[in-house]
């Protein structure tokens, strides 16, 4: 697990690792603790094409029904398995096993930084 | 005491209302509601007053209804005299006309124990899981019942009726499918009334239909629906067209008939992704339309595509299976423009009904009753001289006679579908499986036949017979004797908490008295056993009682007509914004679709008026709960020109009188817009004010509400839709209505929607009359006022209006003891049940809070008793504050408590048994035990399971 304050953020509350150009996709601490006890995890397939800021996916608590936004324009990579079979490591690891797409792009889109994102969310 | 209803369904007397009045700080109910209610609101000028100009009322003396066509009240005893005339006029004669109603055998102790039994029909949604076990596992055997038959992973916990269940199946087919196709293909054999409310639903979102045999080459389409056995009677094998649909990335959806699943193949077997249909022939009477349980199934991984409410197996805090509604977050009202349909009452006790049927029957007897129905129709096939593959329903070529056929059988008492100048159908089903009616159709079709034996093997090809096991879990195959019966419904309802047991103080809800007297008439046969087509001259009783409460209900909510059609406060939304739709698109303003609605509004608003065809823009509210004036007339301007409509709730969601709506009204009809108003909160304003009066152009009202239809455990509703004359050519009618009262098109199956319960309806304002009706108003006011003085120095209250005032239901403001004591709204409304109470509603309109609405109906002692346990939780909570208890062992984060966890093994809290049960002394006399303890909602929500559980879940 890398270091929050290295990673990309969206307004979307998703985080970002970029490795090469392979983007790592997760929703934050933040969200998870809004949204609550995660039950269900509605991924994207290897392969599949995403454009960003499109919906891609779902993220469903026993309170909302959360989306998943495409932070980059690219292609599926790998979609994390663990998760789809255990949504709560979203709630107990988001930025770690908690992770939940990673998706090959040719050009990065203009994120925030770990402070800009923080001073979205008042912390 | 006088013999006035009044007295019997207002709990609080005169001298009790005197003591309330005092403690809330006003000499009379008059005087309370005048000071409550705006000014402008309460003496909005009405059309007929001379020279009213809009906007401003002279303040004076409240006019009574000018020419009120509610007559005065009557006496019990009177108003069932006037139903049984009325039943009188409608004449029951055997329904051979099928088309998806059916005549059937309700067992009398389904009828006795469950219909007409108010530990089931007064109970609320199980959204209160803990304290809804006995309903819960009724609807699991539905779910059970409903997917084992159809063959497929999941059923839902019912539908409105088989033509929503379509529609629903359709809008689930489009989402769901990876199609980029717009259309969707119908089968030409399809029920009537199903293409009717097709053709309506899809227009509004944009679907083309596409009507075929299909059979040959088929358009690309993102789904197909079949009718099995068709409308005709027809069993075919649909499997190549299904498969040709999914092979293009379409979804077939099925509409299947129970009865005909226990004999042939089911819709699963058959290919099908989606199944759907009516359970009314397991045991519930055709009542002219309803109401009845519609179902749908759907194969695995379309789980979180089903629209309404799912009920789902998790467990409990130790660790016992428990039964709760699975997916929450998926209904309507939370996910608002975003959900995927607007179905939110189902049809439960309907359910509750049909699944006690097939309890009671077993696979063997379902199967034996379908056997003779198809033997009988065989038989009757033989003997007229047809041929073909069918179920129950048999068509006969009649060369030009057709009428002359249907008369002649008429003159038998028996009613048969009239298909075309050349055909007539008729459909066998239990009542007439025995060849009661044998001697009248031979003598009516001429067959001149001595005995023809009996008729052996089937009906179908080998193909289609079913040789799946269905219903194999014990609950199906174990309630043979009427005693183990009985006690099967009496140990279920006992798990349950309703209304016979004490107050349900839902905010929103209105849980108000459902009188026995204006349940009596009910399960009447004049009422019961009508088919919704039967003819005109057999329904004239219904007719007269539909449109004499239909004149009520327009008077008392000053609009000009009223569609009794639709089944839910949802469908009544939906048709008033149809009829909005049908207004815009008839003065060539087609562009005129951005509907807006406040943020506080019920998220069901959102949902409909997605369904409707319209976009919707969110008005801001202000810090008091209301709408942001400043932000509708901004949003009003950017929109003016594509404005169709304003959703506003009144009095508001927050239960607050705002005041000012009519400055919200007439901004939005400066831009030419249309004002919706929710009738939802009704029974704050019956006899004082009227929607119409005010602004309104449209409403839709709740009967299951403010007019006394039970909720049944969460069905069936009745959302009537009134509307000004402009929109009234635009309101529901049917095409097969046998007097056409509107002109649009369709929301529900039948033309009257669910006749059987109007007159509930009826009865109650019949014997309440005008006067009664405004002083439940204000009995219903006065006691949350009562409520929220009492308890405002313990919870703040979180809106009011003028003078401080709230309307008929109050918000308790849960968030700063959550603060103070860790303990939350959650852990107070289950600790209310170890108190004896169903919790207030929870977390609407505002997280964090409970809304109570105490109704008119309860007495001041029940009142007091509600304020005295909230009262004493609150100190329970402060204890845990102060250190006394742990806060992570403490009675209310631990609540409720069942015997069992206070009876075995060794007791280590840090409180005693005696305060986990007996937190008042007087609970020892009379307690409600909960039958599980605090059920854990993501578990179920992860471990997703919708069907009965096996019996070993159960061994401990």
């Amino acid at each position: 697990m890398a270091d929050i304050k290295d990673l990309k953020y969206t307004a979307e509350h998703e985080w970002v690792l970029v490795e090469g150009s392979v983007a790592t996709v997760g929703i934050t601490a933040y969200a998870a603790e809004k949204l609550g006890d995660i039950v269900f995890v509605d991924l994207p397939k290897a392969g599949s094409t995403v454009a960003e800021g499109k919906v891609v996916g779902e993220i469903e608590s026993t309170k909302s029904v959360g989306e998943l936004f495409a932070p980059v324009n690219g292609t599926v990579v790998e979609a994390n398995d663990a998760v789809s079979a255990s949504p709560e490591l979203v709630n107990s690891d988001p930025f770690g096993a908690g992770w939940l797409i990673k998706v090959e792009f040719t050009e990065l889109p203009e994120l925030l930084s770990f402070s800009e994102y923080s001073a979205l969310t008042g912390d | 005491m006088s013999d006035r209803f009044q007295e019997r369904h207002i709990g609080t007397d005169s001298d009790a209302q005197a003591f309330m009045l005092a403690a809330v700080g006003y000499d009379s109910l008059e005087a309370l509601v005048e000071a409550a209610v705006p000014e402008s609101i309460l003496h909005a000028p009405r059309p007929s007053d001379a020279g009213a100009s809009s906007g401003t009322g002279a303040p004076g003396p409240i006019k009574p209804l000018p020419e009120s066509s509610i007559p005065p009240a009557a006496t019990e005893r009177q108003a069932l005299a006037e139903l049984r005339a009325l039943a009188g006029k409608n004449r029951v004669r055997h329904s051979m006309i099928g088309l998806g109603y059916y005549d059937t055998i309700t067992p009398a102790v389904i009828k006795r124990n469950v219909l007409e039994n108010p530990s089931w029909y007064t109970a609320y949604t199980p959204y209160q899981p803990e304290i809804s076990q006995g309903r819960l596992e009724a609807l699991i055997n539905f779910q059970t019942m409903v997917a084992d038959l159809t063959g497929l992973a999941t059923a839902n916990a019912s539908m409105l009726d088989e033509g929503t269940a379509v529609v629903e199946g359709m809008l689930l087919a489009r989402r769901a499918s990876g199609s980029a196709s717009n259309v969707f293909l119908v089968d030409a054999d399809a029920l009537p009334q199903t293409k009717a409310l097709l053709q309506n639903r899809a227009a509004a979102v944009g679907i083309t239909l596409y009507e075929s045999p299909l059979d040959g080459d088929l358009p690309d389409a993102f789904g197909v629906f079949v009718q099995y056995p068709g409308a005709s009677g027809r069993i075919w094998d649909p499997s190549t067209v299904i498969e040709a649909v999914k092979q293009s990335g379409g979804l077939a959806v099925v509409a299947a008939d129970l009865l005909a699943l226990t004999l042939v193949k089911s819709p699963g077997e058959l290919g099908a992704d989606v199944a759907v249909g009516t359970s009314q022939r397991f045991g519930v009477p055709m009542g002219f339309g309803g109401p009845h349980a519609g179902y749908m199934a759907v194969r695995a991984g379309l789980e979180r595509q089903l629209p309404g409410r799912l009920v789902g197996v998790s467990q409990d805090a130790a660790g016992h299976p428990a039964y709760r509604l699975s997916l929450q977050a998926r209904e309507q009202h939370i996910r608002r423009e975003k959900a995927t349909s607007n179905i939110c009452t189902a049809q439960v006790l309907l359910a509750v009904m049909a699944s006690m049927y097939a309890v009671y029957h077993g696979p063997g007897g379902l199967k034996w009753i379908a056997q003779r129905v198809n033997e009988t129709a065989r038989l009757f096939a033989r003997r007229v001289g047809v041929e073909g593959h069918f179920f129950d329903t048999v068509v006969v070529p009649v060369p030009g006679r057709a009428a002359e056929i249907v008369a002649a059988a008429v003159a038998r008492n028996i009613n048969l579908h009239l298909v075309d100048s050349d055909s007539v159908s008729v459909s066998f089903d239990e009542t007439s499986a025995d060849g009661s009616l044998d001697a009248d159709l031979d003598a009516i079709f001429g067959v001149d036949i001595a005995e023809w034996g009996p008729v052996e093997g089937q009906s179908w090809p080998d193909a289609l017979r079913r040789e799946s096991a269905y219903l194999s879990h014990p609950v199906f195959n174990t309630h043979r004797s009427e005693t183990s019966m009985m006690r099967y419904l009496k140990y279920l309802a006992d798990k349950d908490y309703a209304l016979d047991r004490g107050m349900i103080p839902l905010g929103s809800c209105t849980m108000k008295l459902n009188s026995a007297t204006e349940m009596e008439s009910v399960s009447w046969p004049e009422f019961a056993g009508i088919h919704p087509f039967a003819p005109e001259a057999d329904v004239t009783g219904y007719l007269e009682l539909i449109e004499q409460l239909q004149g009520w209900l327009a008077e008392v909510t000053g609009y000009d007509s009223v569609s009794l059609q639709p089944n839910a406060g949802s469908q009544g939304e939906l048709a008033g914004l149809l009829a909005i739709r049908g207004y815009h698109h008839a003065n060539g303003d087609t562009q005129r679709t951005v509907c807006l609605i406040p943020s506080s509004a019920h998220g069901t608003n959102a949902a409909s008026a997605v369904l409707a065809g319209m976009r919707v823009v969110v008005v801001a509210t202000n810090e008091l709960g209301n709408v942001d004036l400043d932000d509708l007339r901004a949003k009003v301007a950017e929109h003016a020109e594509n404005l169709a409509a304003l959703m506003i709730t009144y009095p508001s969601t927050h239960g607050v009188y705002e005041h000012e709506v009519g400055a919200i009204c007439e901004a939005v009809h400066d831009a030419g817009g249309q004002v919706y108003v929710d009738g939802a909160n009704l029974n704050a304003l019956l006899g004082y004010a009227r929607f119409g009066d005010f602004g309104g152009d449209v409403s839709h009202l709740n009967l299951h509400k403010t007019f006394c239809i039970p909720h049944g455990g969460g069905g069936p509703g009745v959302g009537p839709v009134a509307a000004k004359a402009h929109l009234a050519p635009y309101l529901p009618g049917h095409p097969m209505a046998q007097r056409a009262l509107h002109e649009g098109a369709p929301v529900s199956a039948a033309p009257y929607g669910s006749p059987s319960i109007l007159p509930i309806s009826w009865a109650y304002v019949r014997m309440m009359g005008a006067d009664g009706l405004k002083a439940a108003t204000g009995a219903a006011v006065l006691a949350a006022n009562y409520v929220a003085v009492r308890l405002r120095d313990h919870f703040p209250v979180l809106y009011a209006g003028d003078n401080g005032l709230v309307a008929h239901e109050c918000i308790l403001d849960l968030r700063p003891l959550k603060e103070a004591t860790g303990i939350d709204n959650n852990d107070v409304a289950k600790r209310l049940v170890d108190y004896g109470f169903h919790a207030p509603t929870m977390s609407f309109p505002v997280a964090g809070t409970l809304m109570v609405e105490p109704t008119e109906s309860e007495d001041l002692a029940e009142i007091d008793r509600f304020i005295d346990a909230m009262i004493a939780i609150k100190d329970e909570a402060d204890a845990v504050a102060a250190g006394t208890w742990p806060a992570d062992d403490n009675p209310l984060i631990h609540a409720p408590h069942t015997a069992q966890s206070v009876i075995e093994g060794d007791w280590q809290h840090a409180y005693t048994r005696e305060q986990a049960v007996y937190p008042l002394r007087s609970l020892i006399r009379g307690k409600y035990w909960p039958p599980v303890r605090r059920i854990d909602n993501a578990y179920g929500d992860r471990n997703l399971f919708c069907a009965c559980p096996p019996v070993e879940a159960f061994a401990d």
